[in-house]
């Protein structure tokens, strides 16, 4: 799949929005008045950045409301309402540790427990889609959530939960990496029964239907080298998960902390260009590209 | 409203047949021809004269070679557009109601002045049945001709899709795919129609008729030519040719 940088963006930045609202709902760490501001702003600018990052790849952003509507069916519907109550009712709780210096414990609790549905939401997006065989797996969900609750705990300051989250991330995306490697074939869906010519024998493509480019090649038929996507890999896990742990072990230091963060953000964003780009979509077949 | 109808009281589609395409993209022409004309938002084209063009189509045919374990490969040109899906993956992931499948008949279309554009529809088609188009900013897609089959301004005989009407080898078939006794469904059965990529869980309601076989040829190698260069050459030769010529 193509690679989009909104939509890489987007989920870095609001999986780690949503991930420090998380820790801040349940009270990691318990701050009050211009701490707390402080913390919230962090939540609430990655978050919504993220969320308006996503409506640049829109052909109509200004008809954005109307994806509110069909909640019962869609899950990038129930993406939008879920951020937006997340948001609503964090803000409600952020407000009152801010501003009277009040824990509405339940506030708290509710906003984390949509914090979770957010994310949750954002990676079903992606795993109901049966076309895309290395997303759709049960595991998705899961490293969609352990990023945002690491991401999250290494923003909030929770240094002994954050090391523990970062190594369970680091595991959940290797095993994604090894499942996803063998998805497309474990699929079942070849040239063969794409064409449902593979009873008459080996099928292969002759001719593509045009010449030049178009819009299903552009969006679906994303092709990275593996010795480049092998490095890449590395690269994440590195950058993500094991300079983010070291840092962390090390004698507690602001700027070492910042350097994990910092760290981690690049390493979770190689992490999803690679979700994207590594995707296989089954329309490829018809064009002999799998 | 993007929950799938139970049933359809119709479920309209297309039988393609492989056996008898030429692969001349006729349809393809006449369809971009249509839906640029007609319903919805033209189909634009970008760079159309330059050096990367490229442009929205909502049928588009594709060539494959079939080589059976033995005898010899066979081409097959394959047209493709959206299929109906009874399971249509496309509509229920649509956030906004832009996409439905309808009861009536089954057609699935979008309602363009809903559309977002934000693409996850075509995502979920495992044909590559959808395409965003880039000036209008929605999601276009093959609509069955709406505006042709029920259009009483039109002769009879033009109220089927473009594609079926302008198919010089009558490779396009339209009609009623639910109904067991309409002749679509009749070739269906007699010929043994398909779906694509039935693992996907889209039930399509187009099908497509698989090739015939081929006629084998017999085994044994043709009798040899008879040698023609073993005449004499020089001064017999020009001598043979001109006593020939008297
Ligand atoms: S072919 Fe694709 S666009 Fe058409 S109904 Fe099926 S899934 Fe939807
Ligand atoms: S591109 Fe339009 S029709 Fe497709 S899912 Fe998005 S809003 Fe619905």
């Amino acid at each position: 799949m193509h690679p989009a940088p909104s939509v890489i963006l987007f989920s870095t930045l609001s999986g780690l929005g949503f991930g420090l609202l998380f820790w801040l709902g349940l009270g990691f760490p318990d701050v009050s008045g211009g701490v707390a501001f402080v913390f919230f702003a962090i939540a609430y600018s990655l978050a919504v950045g993220g969320l308006l990052a996503s409506t640049f790849h829109l052909g109509h952003p200004e008809r954005a409301i109307k994806a509110f509507s069909q909640w019962r069916t869609s899950w990038l519907s129930r993406e939008g309402w879920a951020a937006v109550a997340a948001l609503i009712v964090g803000a409600a709780f952020g407000a009152g540790l801010v501003y009277m210096d009040q824990r509405l414990a339940v506030l708290g609790w509710a906003a984390s427990l949509l914090s979770l549905a957010t994310v949750l939401a954002t990676s079903m997006i992606y795993t109901q889609l049966r076309t895309v065989p290395r997303w759709n797996m049960p595991l998705t969900p899961v490293m969609y959530l352990a990023y945002a609750l690491a991401g999250g705990a290494l923003l909030a300051g929770q240094v002994k939960f954050a090391i523990g989250l970062l190594i369970v991330a680091g595991l959940v995306q290797i095993a994604c990496w090894m499942l996803g490697d063998r998805a497309l074939a474990g699929s079942g869906s070849t040239l063969a029964t794409a064409t449902g010519l593979g009873r008459r024998g080996a099928v292969r493509a002759f001719e593509p239907p045009h010449t030049g480019n178009n819009y299903l090649l552009r969006e679906m038929v994303f092709v990275v080298g593996r010795k480049h996507a092998a490095k890449l890999r590395v690269i994440a896990i590195a950058l993500a998960v094991v300079l983010p742990v070291a840092l962390l072990m090390a004698p507690f230091h602001h700027v070492l902390a910042a350097l994990a963060v910092l760290s981690h953000v690049a390493g979770v964003l190689t992490s999803r260009w690679l979700f994207f780009a590594e995707a296989e979509h089954v329309v490829g077949l018809y064009y002999g590209k799998r | 409203m993007t929950a799938l109808p139970e049933t359809t009281q119709r479920q309209l589609g297309l039988v393609i047949d492989l056996d008898t395409c030429v692969g001349c993209h006729a349809c393809v022409i006449s369809c971009k021809g249509w839906n640029t004309e007609n319903y919805g938002a033209p189909l634009s084209d970008q760079d159309p004269y330059g050096a990367d063009p490229s442009g929205t189509f909502l049928n588009r045919v594709h060539s494959y070679e079939v080589q059976p374990p033995d005898g010899a490969a066979q081409l097959v040109h394959f047209p493709k557009s959206c299929l109906h899906c009874h399971d249509a993956p496309c509509v229920t992931v649509c956030p906004t109601g832009a996409s439905y499948k309808r009861t009536e008949d089954g057609i699935v279309l979008v309602n363009e002045s809903d559309c977002i554009g934000c693409g996850l529809c075509a995502w979920a088609c495992p044909y590559g049945a959808r395409e965003l188009d880039l000036a209008a900013g929605v999601m276009k897609k093959c609509t069955l001709c709406i505006d042709r089959i029920y259009n009483e301004n039109l002769p009879e005989e033009d109220r089927v899709p473009a594609c079926v009407r302008t198919c010089p080898a009558g490779a396009r078939h339209f009609g009623d795919l639910g109904d067991p006794d309409s002749d679509v469904s009749k070739l269906v059965v007699e010929r043994g129609g398909m779906d694509l990529m039935p693992e996907q869980g889209t039930r399509p309601v187009n099908k497509y008729l698989p090739p015939r076989l081929k006629d084998q040829i017999g085994t044994a190698p043709a009798a040899p030519m008879p040698d023609v260069t073993d005449q004499p050459g020089g001064f017999l030769g020009w001598l043979d040719k001109a006593l020939e010529k008297l």
